[in-house]
């Protein structure tokens, strides 16, 4: 495995010096590699990264979100996706390409105040995130608890290669839907599992930069412990 | 007239002329905030609430290349001891203006275009330097809401009293001093972005009062830097 050294850091920390590539939250001053975020830096061979522990949530191509209705136009439906832009859903993603205003009543399939799984289909600087729900698994959710968790948790959450959402489903049967943007929606028919996995996501969401995690929530589940080696990083 | 400096240089409050007042940070203290600090720095008692990116309202306002800082600098009617009327005065439409400013080279707000980042800034208890104690929370609380930053902003205040160049000035040092000099700093990337003078220096006076205040601001740095540590890492320090 590569060494990747790992260091609590605020903005304006000197996580390294020398020709190695900047990533995520982190900002190139000549030679200086500097955080721009309070998180957990990583150097890589020949990248450096910080890994947030705050901050809002920036829409991305192909992310799955959460939404939720909270107006209509002619044409397409506006979402609030925990984010500062608003998601637009155009009504022919749901209605098909016949689709006309006069015919068709946009609020007889979404009303506002419902939830959607959707994907966002494009976003860049100078336009509000275009979202599709053409896609299997998305569209409009009909039952479940909403949960809100800090968007920067959402990888802790998820774990590497899905164990740690896999570890909270297989041990209280629910079925978890999470949204990028921190909105996960938990549905179970036990009431029990139900309680069980809200409260695992809500460890997860305090503690995500603690190391052993996956173990931690193991043990509160009452799962055995595998050999699963966890680390802090996603 | 008060004595503002005995003749082996103590002030009138104790401290030393290169001598800090007390200041405590704490974060994240306000739930409908994004980010919050709270800041005490002497008698000073300030609040710094931030919230953000968000929609631009009125949105004649937003900017296609990049989002917006707005900062909002007031304080309490019962934060002095005469009361003030809540009213922004033109006293805190200048230091609100100075705060947006010198937090403005510091927040990386190319991210964001369309919108906007609000900061508050609630002074409940002011002592002198609140402007510098005010940046030092809102500094703080940006860092809190995730916001990115190229560094912290770091301010303290100096200044002239008795004819000897001292550190952080308190109310009465203002009130009947010569000279006061708040300066912000961003502690690693090196810059000043805040500066004013209120008094008369000679050119010898002014370089050593700017260097003064510049120490002060970097043992300012390692209080805020400590408070968020405490927050997001308990442990503090790895």
């Amino acid at each position: 495995m590569m060494d990747v050294k790992r260091r609590y850091v605020i903005p304006g920390d000197i996580i390294a010096t020398g020709p190695i590539r900047p990533e995520q939250n982190v900002y190139q001053d000549g030679e200086k590699m500097i955080s721009t975020c309070v998180g957990i830096s990583e150097i890589f061979e020949n990248s450096v990264r910080v890994i947030p522990l705050t901050g809002a949530y920036m829409p991305k191509t192909n992310d799955l979100v959460i939404g939720k209705v909270v107006g209509t136009s002619p044409l397409s439906w506006e979402f609030d996706i925990n984010s500062c832009y608003i998601g637009f859903l155009p009504a022919q993603d749901v209605f098909g390409r016949d689709y006309s205003p006069t015919k068709d009543e946009l609020k007889q399939r979404l009303d506002i105040g419902d939830l959607v799984a959707a994907r966002v289909a494009n976003f860049d600087r100078s336009r509000d995130p275009l979202l599709t729900v053409q896609d299997r698994d998305l569209g409009k959710i009909d039952s479940g608890e909403l949960i809100e968790i800090s968007p920067s948790k959402v990888p802790r959450l998820i774990g590497k290669r899905g164990s740690m959402i896999q570890t909270i489903e297989m041990a209280t049967r629910a079925v978890i839907t999470i949204g990028q943007n921190g909105w996960i929606v938990v549905s179970c028919d036990d009431s029990e599992g139900l309680l069980k996995a809200v409260e695992a996501i809500k460890m997860v969401d305090a503690l995500a930069h603690t190391p052993n995690l996956t173990e931690r929530v193991k043990s509160m589940l009452g799962v055995p412990a595998g050999e699963n080696n966890d680390t802090i990083n996603d | 007239m008060t004595q503002l400096m005995t003749e082996d240089g103590i002030r009138c409050d104790g401290r030393k002329t290169d001598d800090l007042r007390n200041i405590s940070i704490k974060v994240g203290v306000l739930k409908n905030a994004d980010g919050s600090a709270y800041i005490e720095f002497g008698q000073n008692k300030i609040l710094a609430g931030v919230f953000g990116p968000r929609d631009v309202h009125p949105k004649h306002m937003a900017n296609q290349d990049t989002g917006i800082l707005r900062c909002r600098y007031h304080m309490s009617p019962f934060s002095v001891t005469e009361r003030k009327n809540p009213a922004p005065s033109r006293r805190e439409i200048e230091i609100s203006k100075v705060i947006k400013e010198a937090l403005e080279p510091a927040v990386i707000l190319k991210d964001f275009p369309r919108t906007v980042i609000d900061v508050f800034v609630e002074v409940l208890q002011a002592d002198g330097g609140s402007r510098c104690a005010a940046l030092d929370a809102a500094a703080v609380a940006l860092a809190d809401a995730g916001i990115p930053m190229r560094d912290l902003v770091s301010a303290c205040a100096a200044g002239k009293v008795a004819d000897r160049i001292v550190l952080d000035i308190n109310n009465e040092e203002d009130q009947e001093g010569q000279a006061d000099m708040p300066v912000a700093i961003m502690p690693n990337v090196g810059k000043v972005t805040l500066m004013q003078l209120d008094g008369v220096l000679t050119p010898e006076e002014y370089k050593s009062c700017l260097q003064t205040a510049i120490g002060g601001c970097k043992r300012v740095y390692e209080i805020q830097r400590k408070a968020l540590m405490e927050k997001y890492f308990q442990t503090g320090e790895q």
